[in-house]
């Protein structure tokens, strides 16, 4: 069957845009990178979820079969493989698209390519410098073994955490002042207290079983049902929606008291549970 | 194998260096083996608190650049003599300290001492961070104030999340000691009180140490409380800390305002 385009339409615009893209790159032996990279994920569920990831084989040359075969490893662990980057290797059709060309991503900007980049390999210190800074792009072995890989708002101190694939995150440790807890993908449940100086932010619902003196913001990407719950209010900041509420603005009607925070329409409201 | 103690506070003035030689001294009287380590490079303190600051040759910063051995640099106290110093260098600054470097000498300390204790400098830079990198167990210091509290916590998440312990996925013990408690202002509410204090940070008591003019006059003649007045209230009560960090289980009494017969008669407040 043919299809055939109007004649209308002169021509078809070809556009080229890039994209900075998250590299993994595996390392021998295989079973301890693995173990690391879960350790990875236990610490920053959620981190992989949705976004697409390249392999960068050039260091590992693993044989096609292999290759098949931790890319279905990796698919168990939620990370979607969409190209992959490996010198003069021919991929079959069942295998996600090879990469040429790729160029490296540092906070100042984009380094020459990677040809380029093995010419001047006495550079090497300069570049892991550049892998240190937290945009870079590449979540490579070292940093994972490092456990602080760049780019999780969440690197100063991971808490105790457990994760479901509901998109719950569970988080069984208090809250310190000075950590951040994003969570983009679901509802957070924090079983101790939130401090103050802290701040959550999730794309569902926040769930506090001791005292929330910190900030947090439900619904985050425009969820407008999430709903904020705590045993004990003495929230710096309520926030759904970018809806938000001040410590000022709840003192005395809500303060101390076990509440919950949700949109009805005109704004934010804070209603104590009974 | 000993234990590695830090001491740390994340805000300063709280009373770490003073804390380190106490528990250290009443560690050491009950004849255990044990090394204080200054790690406020470029501000040392612990030596004058100890009363040896006339006899510091070799510093924390020589043992790790090698130009020292650990035995030439750790001072021996004239005091107990199962206890001993290592002093932080006055005129280096915190970068001469290295990760490798303090893991090798902690190492050292950890197979000839029964405790070490790490007296930390204050906040959360480099120097707090290297003086609690290899500890097994850490003495968080606050004292009974909003600010002194927030600081400790923000200090408890760095100690889960930047130790050695925490990033082999182990924990790390921790011990909450309130220091400076003044027990009359806490009754009138002017400071807050002990179960505030742990309701937020949610670690355990390791004890109370009452605000007490000795023991600044002891830290300013050169020597720990717990050695120079032992039966100050503030001695006993780092005594009874001590005690509670080597596992005995101690109740922690909260210290109350002791008034006079006359005084309670004529409704009078004690300072």
């Amino acid at each position: 069957m043919t299809f055939a385009a109007p004649l209308e339409a002169k021509s078809i615009r070809f556009r080229a845009r890039s994209f900075v893209a998250f590299t993994l790159t595996p390392e021998a032996p295989m079973a301890e990178w693995l173990q690391g990279l879960d350790h990875w994920i236990g610490n920053s569920p959620g981190y992989f979820a949705g976004r697409p990831v390249l392999l960068d084989l050039n260091s590992l040359k693993p044989a096609s079969s292999e290759i098949a075969a931790l890319v279905a490893e990796l698919g168990t662990r939620g990370i979607r493989i969409y190209a992959i980057e490996l010198e003069g290797a021919a991929l079959g059709p069942d295998l996600p698209p090879l990469l040429v060309g790729a160029k490296e991503a540092t906070t100042e900007g984009l380094l020459p390519g990677r040809k380029a980049r093995e010419e001047v390999s006495g550079r090497e210190g300069k570049a892991a410098e550049g892998r240190d800074h937290g945009m870079d792009a590449r979540a490579d072995a070292g940093g994972v073994a490092k456990g602080k890989a760049g780019a999780s708002k969440t690197e100063e101190s991971e808490p105790q955490v457990s994760h479901y694939d509901s998109g719950t995150l569970m988080i069984k440790a208090p809250i310190r002042s000075g950590q951040a807890i994003m969570h983009a993908h679901g509802d957070v449940i924090v079983l101790g207290s939130v401090a103050s100086g802290s701040e959550i932010v999730a794309a569902g619902s926040i769930h506090v079983y001791g005292t929330l003196r910190g900030r947090a913001s439900a619904g985050a990407l425009g969820n407008t049902s999430a709903r904020i719950f705590c045993r004990r209010n003495e929230a710096e900041l309520l926030s759904v929606d970018g809806w938000y509420i001040t410590a000022e603005e709840m003192e005395g009607v809500s303060r101390g008291k076990p509440v919950q925070a949700f949109l009805d329409g005109e704004g934010l409201r804070v209603e104590t549970l009974s | 194998m000993g234990k590695v103690v830090v001491v740390t506070s994340g805000k300063g003035g709280v009373g770490k260096t003073t804390s380190t030689a106490a528990l250290g001294a009443a560690v050491a009287k009950t004849g255990k083996k044990v090394a204080l380590v200054d790690f406020d490079v470029g501000l040392r303190n612990l030596d004058l608190i100890m009363g040896a600051e006339r006899r510091v040759v070799f510093d924390l910063v020589n043992v790790i650049q090698g130009t020292a051995k650990l035995s030439q640099a750790l001072i021996r106290d004239k005091r107990v003599d199962t206890l001993f110093l290592l002093p932080a260098s006055q005129t280096r600054d915190k970068d001469a300290l290295t990760e490798e470097g303090v893991g090798e000498v902690i190492d050292k300390l950890r197979s000839v001492f029964d405790y070490v204790f790490c007296d930390s400098p204050a906040g959360i830079e480099r120097g707090a961070q290297l003086a609690m990198r290899f500890a097994d167990e850490a003495v968080i210091v606050t004292n009974p104030e909003v600010s002194s509290v927030r600081d400790s916590d923000r200090i408890i998440g760095l100690l889960d999340a930047r130790t050695m312990r925490a990033e082999q996925g182990e924990q790390i013990a921790k011990h909450v000691l309130v220091t400076r408690y003044d027990a009359g202002r806490a009754a009138r509410g002017e400071m807050l009180s002990i179960d505030d204090v742990l309701e937020i940070l949610s670690v355990p008591l390791l004890g109370i140490i009452p605000e007490s003019q000795d023991v600044l006059r002891a830290s300013n003649l050169g020597a720990p409380v717990t050695l120079s007045e032992p039966l100050n209230t503030a001695a006993k009560a780092y005594v009874d800390a001590a005690r509670r960090l080597e596992g005995e289980d101690l109740p922690v009494v909260v210290p109350f305002e002791r008034k006079g017969f006359l005084d309670r008669l004529l409704g009078r407040r004690a300072a």
